[in-house]
């Protein structure tokens, strides 16, 4: 990897300063995808700012009962946390299907929503890649495409946005707090991620020389009665070929709410928009589950590798729901 | 976890005091505490470090190579390429009658050479003061090719396949009858078609070569599966003789085959010390081992079965297609099970080859039988079905009293009986034989059952034992330690063998400077160094009770070496408690310090000498016995309906692998086969792209192999019947297990859900 300097910063002024007065640096948090990305030489920067120490590290209630999280929590201590896992029970699970214990108590939420695309022909430098260099082209097409997205792609990329947790967010409506030597912005996790279209290239709508300084949650109190289910080739430590993050909430049979997110399918945190719009209201039942899912998929477009996801997502969304709606039923 | 151990034949010499005991391995707690230092831990004043460059082509001419940039960064001291790289001598062809000639996992003559043979051969070498230099330098050269068209895509090569050329140990092609006539005539008939995907080695520690030279003297640390063809190879590609090559191996973080051939990096960090004037390390990145390591090679095979309507077979047929490297390579013996595993009246196997212009396939834990029981044991299977007929009660009908092929005699076969006990522990009989039958709730349940099968092997070893006054023994000689458990198993068989205690015995190994060791493959090394060992051990009771019975003082004087027996740390009268002395007490009678005793030579003649007997006795063996390992696999599995994910959840192997040596090393080897198993029917699998022939799934993360979460509790056991025709009646248990694991999880799966699939490995998407 290439050299770089280092630098460790104390506090949120002196590392947005720090990054707002160098032109290729990048903030490092449990270094998980960053660390990688920099032997692999696909990431190479001049400065690395370390913000590990920055004080960010709490979960807190909010007043209007939501949640604020700190940018730098790890994921395992997220996981586990009390208000996280009654409140939002599918963010827990999400972040526990993700990566191995080990990478789990380094990486940090920041760090998480910033994770970049498993594309293999992204990874390898030998390979033509528009998110690498934009222009170059995309070699996954034609090639192993397994992990490869089918919603939301574009002619110029294919990839799938690789995170558990930010699918869990996605469906939580959550907001991305960041911090520049400009000010606060906050920026809802809808607005995060970008589709590829033809720049694959630009992932995020935050800027370089912005840090996240937390997540919030609204009160979801759907979300209490929430799952996060994740079908993939083995039974740990692989990321999801298809992923779904669901909460429902049934009254006298009826859909009263509903929240439904997708991973492993989409250029990015899928939220299943349409279907749940189809689901609100209507009977809590599996056929109606199975309107929604494929309703949901119709705009789906698959490569030969990746074809069985459009079936097996919408599989697991009933699946997903059909077991929410049993165990609501059962309490 | 459980091992057996049953019925004692009184035949052999059964387990002594240590044999078959559960001895804790003598380097545990060197490995568990990071005591052990593995070949790229070795320190060494002004040390240099070393990083491939990979040509990114599949095949084609270096046209330029521009290193300015990497030449300029801080720390490094050479960048070496075709263009400046001192020249070596190209390997020498291969040939039977020297076995080293297998060493050179290539023809190529690394960096002698403008030519790319495959995607990620190396075409430099960076050497730098420090790792991260060497690394960052090695991303900066640039290298232009001239592309030359590269045939690279296995399933389009298949129409292009020829038979193999057989040798006396590796035959290509056997028949008996006209086994294509008796399948068209069989009243029940399959005819089948299975794929199975290249692998890639995973050892946990990646290859790694620390190198340095004193004038023409080479010292190597290096995790070696064969130390003498490393140190061969070597001397002849840097023209110094072997003697001045000194290979140093004690510990090896895994090899299963990987580490047998000798790669382009070991070879590479030799020359990056010779160009240097400084020792070097060059330790490859999980990435490089991918990229010039070879694999498993994939396979296309045909497995046809005709039976009659009560399942006696009159027709076996198993043809395979496997690659090699245009560049280097063998076959892979993929029907060798199903020559000797079922009472067939018609046979024909045939073993068929594509070049490629792709990295070298090499050996990888059972070579050939792993995927070769996969598509015959699946077979059998789907014959069974098709029979309606219990899938074990189909293989007891059809086990042979004798091989089937040309009637020699086993030397040794237990399947019935790990059949008949593996049923019971598994609870065979709680099957309901209707696919889709069994359930838990929303999983679907399926049980499976398969054959293993491996060859046994026996190779020739020197080795020499020396006794000392003191009592304690140091036994010598150059075998290797992948983890297997060898140094303990040998200790407890000199501790037997001498009568002595077990931490009396200091076992050397993995050092070329030692007696010369077989090579660690065929699950042959135990045996070869246990039947030179036992050898030895004799030859040295005999010296030391020369010397006692030429003393008037013993109470062994006069006494017949048939009259003796090594016990209590001394020899004593057999039968007569008392009438002996101790060793201790012989020699210092002796005034000696040591005795020692010798098996084989070191010397030019005499280590031709001893592989000329060797293989005439190995060949005499060979048409005498069919010998082998031999098991059942039994598993549970569990699928979604809706998901089709497959879980194995319960497993039970019975092996028949004669005498075990060490109840608790031996468990590991067979678990660890199963957990191998395991990962080749489920999820491992090299993604080879077509279009150019790079790997692109060269990491643990993306090539699934698998995971603690992925392996259930695993019941092993084994007969513990020895094989009469084997030194101490063992046969080794490197590799048997993993053979039929991948069948007994696709008989399984069909079991849950009615689907066979006979493409590996068995993802979801074939089951939703
Ligand atoms: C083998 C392996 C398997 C994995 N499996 C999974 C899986 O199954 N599911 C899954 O979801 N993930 C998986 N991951 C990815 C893992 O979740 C991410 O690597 C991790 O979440 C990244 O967090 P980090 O703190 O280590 O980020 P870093 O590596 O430190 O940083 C990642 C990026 O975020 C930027 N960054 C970090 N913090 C901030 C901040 N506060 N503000 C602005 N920018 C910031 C960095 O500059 C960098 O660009 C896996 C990773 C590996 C290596
Ligand atoms: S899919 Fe996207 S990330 Fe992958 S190679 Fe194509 S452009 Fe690159």
């Amino acid at each position: 990897m290439k050299a770089f300097s280092y630098l460790s910063a104390p506090d949120v002024a002196t590392a947005v300063r720090a990054i707002a007065d160098r032109p290729n640096a990048k903030f490092i948090g449990g270094g998980t995808n960053l660390v990688d990305l920099m032997r692999e030489e696909i990431e190479r920067p001049d400065t690395v700012i370390d913000i590990t120490r920055l004080p960010l590290t709490e979960v807190e209630e909010l007043p209007g009962g939501g949640v604020r999280i700190g940018a730098l929590v790890r994921n395992s201590h997220l996981a586990a946390n009390r208000l996280i896992r009654t409140r939002y029970p599918m963010l827990s699970q999400a972040l526990l299907s993700g990566a191995s214990g080990q990478l789990r108590n380094m990486a940090t939420v920041g760090g998480n929503l910033l994770q970049r695309t498993r594309c293999l022909y992204f990874y390898d430098d030998a390979a033509a890649c528009n998110k690498r260099e934009p222009g170059s082209g995309c070699e996954a097409v034609g090639g192993f495409t397994r992990s490869h997205a089918v919603l939301g792609t574009s002619a110029a990329c294919i990839a799938t946005h690789p995170s558990d947790m930010c699918v869990a967010l996605a469906a939580l409506d959550a907001t991305v707090v960041a911090e520049s030597v400009r000010g606060e912005r906050r920026i809802p996790i809808s607005e995060f991620h970008l589709l590829p279209g033809e720049r694959p290239d630009i992932e995020t709508t935050l800027t370089a020389d912005e840090l996240i300084t937390a997540v919030e949650l609204p009160d979801v109190p759907v979300a209490a009665t929430s799952r996060y289910r994740k079908v993939r080739d083995r039974a740990s430590y692989a990321f999801a070929l298809v992923s779904v993050a669901a909460a429902l909430e049934v009254t006298g049979g009826t859909v009263s709410a509903v929240r439904l997110a997708m991973g492993g399918v989409a250029a990015k945190p899928w939220r299943a928009r349409e279907a749940e719009r189809l689901l609100l209201g209507g009977p809590a039942d599996v056929e109606s589950f199975r309107r929604a899912a494929a309703t949901e998929l119709a705009p789906a477009v698959a490569q030969p590798g990746n074809a069985f996801k459009i079936e097996l997502a919408q599989r697991v969304i009933v699946a997903t729901l059909a077991q929410l709606l049993a165990e609501g039923s059962a309490a | 976890m459980t091992q057996t151990q049953t019925q004692e034949s009184p035949a052999l010499p059964r387990a002594g005091r240590n044999v078959g005991k559960p001895i804790d391995r003598v380097d545990g707690k060197a490995k568990t505490t990071g005591a052990a230092r593995f070949s790229a831990e070795y320190p060494y004043p002004g040390l240099a470090h070393a990083a491939l460059v990979h040509a990114t082509v599949g095949r084609g001419r270096i046209a330029g190579i521009d290193v300015t940039a990497a030449a300029a960064v801080p720390g490094v001291l050479t960048v070496i390429t075709h263009l400046n790289a001192p020249p070596m001598k190209p390997p020498p062809p291969v040939s039977l009658l020297n076995l080293e000639s297998l060493a050179s996992a290539t023809t190529v003559n690394y960096l002698n050479t403008d030519e790319v043979h495959w995607h990620g051969q190396p075409v430099g070498v960076v050497v730098a003061a420090t790792l991260d230099a060497a690394v960052e330098a090695a991303a900066l050269v640039r290298v232009s090719y001239e592309e030359l068209p590269a045939r690279v895509d296995f399933a389009a090569a298949e129409g292009r396949a020829k038979p193999q050329k057989g040798n006396a140990l590796q035959p290509g092609e056997s028949r008996k009858g006209d086994a294509e006539a008796a399948l068209a005539a069989a009243p029940v008939s399959v005819d089948l078609r299975y794929t199975t995907p290249p692998h890639n080695h995973n050892a946990l520690e990646p290859h790694a070569t620390t190198a340095a030279w004193d004038g023409d003297r080479l010292t190597v640390h290096e995790g070696a599966q064969n130390i003498a063809w490393v140190r061969g190879h070597l001397a002849h590609k840097f023209g110094v003789p072997a003697q001045n090559v000194r290979v140093i191996s004690p510990y090896v973080g895994g090899a299963f085959g990987g580490k047998t051939m000798i790669w382009p990096g070991t070879i590479l960090a030799v020359l990056a010390a010779r160009v240097t004037g400084r020792p070097v390390r060059l330790a490859l990145t999980r990435e490089g081992v991918y990229r010039t390591v070879g694999g498993r090679t994939p396979s296309i095979q045909r497995v046809a079965l005709g039976a009659n309507e009560d399942g006696r077979l009159t027709s076996l047929i198993h043809t395979s297609i496997t690659r090699v490297g245009a560049v280097g390579g063998g076959p892979e013996q993929v029907t060798s099970q199903s020559r000797h595993l079922y009472d067939a009246e018609n046979i024909f196997v045939q073993q068929n080859l594509v070049k490629l212009d792709l990295l070298s396939n090499t050996v990888m834990r059972a070579p050939g039988e792993s995927i070769g029981t996969y598509a015959l044991e699946t077979a059998v299977d789907e014959l069974a079905s098709k029979l309606g007929m219990d899938p074990i009660e189909l293989r007891m009908r059809n086990e042979p009293e004798r091989n089937p092929l040309d009637g020699k005699r086993f030397a040794h076969r237990m399947l019935r009986e790990a059949y008949a006990r593996g049923a019971e522990r598994f609870g065979w009989a709680d099957r309901t034989p209707e696919p889709g039958s069994m359930r838990d709730g929303r999983w679907l349940i399926g049980m499976g059952v398969a054959s293993a099968y491996h060859p046994s092997w026996q190779f020739a070893a020197n080795v020499t034992v020396r006794l000392s006054a003191d009592g304690t023994v140091v036994v010598r000689c150059g075998f290797h330690e992948m983890g297997m458990g060898g140094a303990t198993a040998h200790a407890q068989i000199t501790a037997d063998a001498l009568g002595v205690p077990f931490e009396a015995v200091r076992v050397e190994y993995g050092d070329s400077d030692l007696p010369t060791g077989p090579g660690a493959g065929g699950s042959g090394q135990t045996a070869s160094v246990a039947a030179s060992l036992l050898t030895a051990c004799d030859k040295l009771k005999r010296s030391v009770l020369a010397l006692a019975r030429r003393s008037s003082g013993s109470p062994l004087r006069g006494v017949r070496p048939s009259g003796v027996e090594a016990r209590d740390g001394g020899l004593y009268q057999a039968g007569a408690a008392g009438r002996g002395e101790a060793y201790a007490a012989i020699l210092a009678r002796a005034g000696r310090t040591s005795v020692e005793a010798q098996v084989g030579s070191e010397t030019r003649m005499g280590a031709l000498a001893g592989q000329v007997r060797f293989m005439s006795k190995l060949m005499l063996d060979r048409r005498r016995w069919v010998k082998a390992a031999c098991g059942a696999q039994f598993c549970e599995v569990r699928v979604d309906p809706d998901t089709g994910e497959v879980r194995v959840s319960r497993w039970v192997g019975v092996f028949d692998v004669g005498t075990v040596i060490n109840a608790k090393t031996a468990a590991s080897q067979l678990r660890g086969g199963i957990v191998m198993g395991i990962g080749m029917a489920l999820s491992e699998a090299t993604l080879v792209d077509p279009r150019h022939g790079r790997i692109m799934n060269p990491s643990l993360a993306e090539y699934h192999v698998p995971v603690h979460a992925d392996i259930p509790p695993i019941d092993v056991s084994w007969l513990n019947e020895p094989d009469p025709t084997m030194p101490l009646g063992l046969i080794g248990v490197g590799e048997v297990s993993i053979t039929g694991a991948a069948a007994a999880i696709a008989n399984a799966v069909h079991h849950a859900t009615g689907r066979r699939v006979r493409d590996l490995p068995i993802t979801l998407d074939a089951l939703m």
